[in-house]
């Protein structure tokens, strides 16, 4: 189009917004680098003792474990029973199949408070408030519509072909699927795990709801530190959570660009 | 069982673990708080009624709706302006834009409340820095209002409205323009004309996802509104974890749940859900 002007106020704004999404939370780098004992900003001279504090706390450490645990189980079950639930939708392909395509993907997109509510209703009577395992169970649910969406995503290339070669020489239905179907969908299902996992590490909102003393994952632990809002451990956090997200996304990043040249070669 | 699997196609049986452990612990649960919203305290429709007596309850609704309205709309249309500019530029730039956009999704909720904090706090960054040049003599209030819930939230959901729209704009068949431009028209007519309107699906799936997403928001309101801003979902916890009133807090949860999958119903008339969800994960 012609309108350069315009384009090119459009692009140098559209810049700036995105610097502004991503710039605000590396405030809290310096936040966590302040000498005070207090949440500010540190003027001349840093210090490390916030990390030191972070890394020697026995209650912040084990919410970095539990977290660690309940996410890596989330991901590792949302991840099976999704990639199998993608499989089976993806061979059984009718109306039907569509229709609980649709309906397993409610999670992500109902409300997350109303999601607490309905499993700190469920997990009352069951016994799961406050248990490793009721915030697996609840983690996978929530994350497992994830895990489908990228198999699925997967699985529309794939070429249904490769299925029946596989058959037709003579591999079983469960050969075909170990050896053919899911090394082709490897990315989708690498993908979802990774999603799922960074879900559950984040998730607040119904942690809140069904976490109470036992289990406190390291989202309640900051969620309380930034109600308070005085303790600068929280920002030493907050930079250690920043990593964890950044390194987790290099490693998204290349893995998918290894796939697509895979995919063009 | 011979006999079953002929009428079965085996690929339900691996879809079954999924859909079994959903319909029971999540699906039911829902059922049972749409239930309870007619039934608790007592069978009827006092909790519904409350609507009309209680002034407190109106009043959080129409905050919920209002600061989800002006969110969508700045949402959307600073959206806009990103998924455009990400189109009409070269693939390098646009990629460098793309790995922005979805660190920016990547970035925990949590951090991102905490930074807002820091940032626009009384004696926030924000603050210091325009009184150190000068510009304000008080400090602006920027959070416990309005306002900052408005601030966080935007930040939050402006990734959600850039990724329909890309991919709507990418759909578009560029000769489309270039045949506007040709019969002679502006570039300001070819984009309000011809571009907009067959931006159209992704403009109403944007809004629509946005909206909902920012309905049942908790975070970013109860922290930066401060306590001051009371929205739908802040209340509903506060019923069920303080109060412990379950009537009230499920029939905000069933309005709130038939408002979303009414919005997702007009939205799948739009949009195939799928690609809305496949983008959003991406």
């Amino acid at each position: 189009m012609k309108s350069g002007l315009f384009s090119h106020f459009n692009r140098v704004g559209a810049w700036v917004l995105l610097l502004f999404l991503v710039t605000p939370a590396l405030i809290a780098i310096p936040v966590s680098l302040t000498p005070k004992r207090f949440l500010s900003m540190p003027k001349g001279e840093l210090s490390l003792r916030h990390f030191e504090m972070l890394f020697t706390s026995e209650e912040w450490l084990s919410s970095f474990f539990q977290s660690a645990v309940i996410a890596v189980s989330t991901s590792l079950i949302a991840t099976i029973l999704g990639t199998l639930c993608a499989i089976g939708l993806w061979r059984v392909s009718s109306k039907y199949s569509e229709l609980v395509r649709a309906f397993l993907l409610l999670p992500l997109i109902i409300p997350q408070i109303i999601s607490a509510m309905a499993f700190y209703r469920l997990w009352i009577p069951l016994g799961l408030l406050d248990s490793y395992a009721g915030l697996i169970l609840a983690h996978t649910i929530l994350a497992a519509p994830m895990v489908l969406i990228t198999v699925s995503a997967s699985l529309a290339t794939f070429d249904p072909k490769l299925e029946q070669a596989s058959k037709n020489l003579g591999a079983s239905n469960w050969t075909t699927m170990r050896r053919v179907i899911l090394p082709s969908i490897k990315p989708g299902v690498f993908a979802g795990a990774l999603f799922a996992f960074i879900l559950s590490w984040d998730e607040i909102v119904v942690t809140l709801f069904i976490s109470k003393f036992s289990v406190y994952t390291l989202p309640r632990r900051m969620w309380n530190g930034i109600r308070e809002n005085t303790d600068p451990t929280v920002a030493a956090a907050a930079v250690v959570l920043i990593a964890i997200t950044f390194i987790a996304f290099v490693i998204f990043v290349i893995s998918s660009r290894r796939n697509t040249k895979k995919t063009v070669s | 069982m011979q006999a079953l699997r002929k009428h079965i196609h085996p690929g339900w049986f691996i879809i079954a673990p999924l859909l079994i452990l959903v319909a029971t612990l999540y699906l039911s649960p829902i059922l049972n708080i749409l239930w309870l919203s007619v039934t608790d305290p007592e069978p009827g429709f006092g909790n519904y009624a409350k609507l009309g007596e209680s002034d407190a309850l109106v009043r959080i609704i129409w905050t919920t709706v209002r600061i989800c309205i002006i969110t969508t709309i700045f949402s959307v249309t600073l959206g806009y302006s990103i998924a455009y500019a990400m189109v009409h530029c070269h693939q390098k730039q646009k990629n460098y834009m793309l790995t922005l956009l979805l660190l920016s999704f990547w970035i925990s909720i949590l951090v991102r409340t905490f930074s807002w904090l820091m940032l626009l706090g009384r004696n926030g960054l924000v603050n210091g820095a325009l009184q150190d040049i000068g510009l304000i003599a008080e400090p602006i209030a920027f959070m416990r209002n309005e306002l900052g819930v408005l601030i966080g939230m935007v930040h939050y959901m402006i990734p959600y409205a850039v990724l329909p729209l890309l991919v709507s704009m990418e759909a578009l068949d560029k000769r489309v323009m270039d045949a506007s431009r040709n019969l002679g028209a502006t570039g300001t007519q070819t984009f309000w004309r011809i571009y907009l309107p067959l931006t159209l699906p992704g403009l109403v799936a944007s809004t629509l996802l946005v909206f909902i997403l920012s309905l049942g928001f908790y975070v970013t309101p109860a922290v930066l509104g401060g306590g001051k801003v009371l929205m739908v979902a802040e209340y509903i916890s506060v019923q069920l974890l303080v109060t412990l009133k379950w009537g009230t807090a499920a029939m905000l949860a069933a309005l709130m749940l038939f408002g979303v999958l009414a919005m997702l119903w007009i939205m799948s008339r739009f949009m195939k859900l799928s690609t809305v969800f496949g983008g959003a994960a991406r």
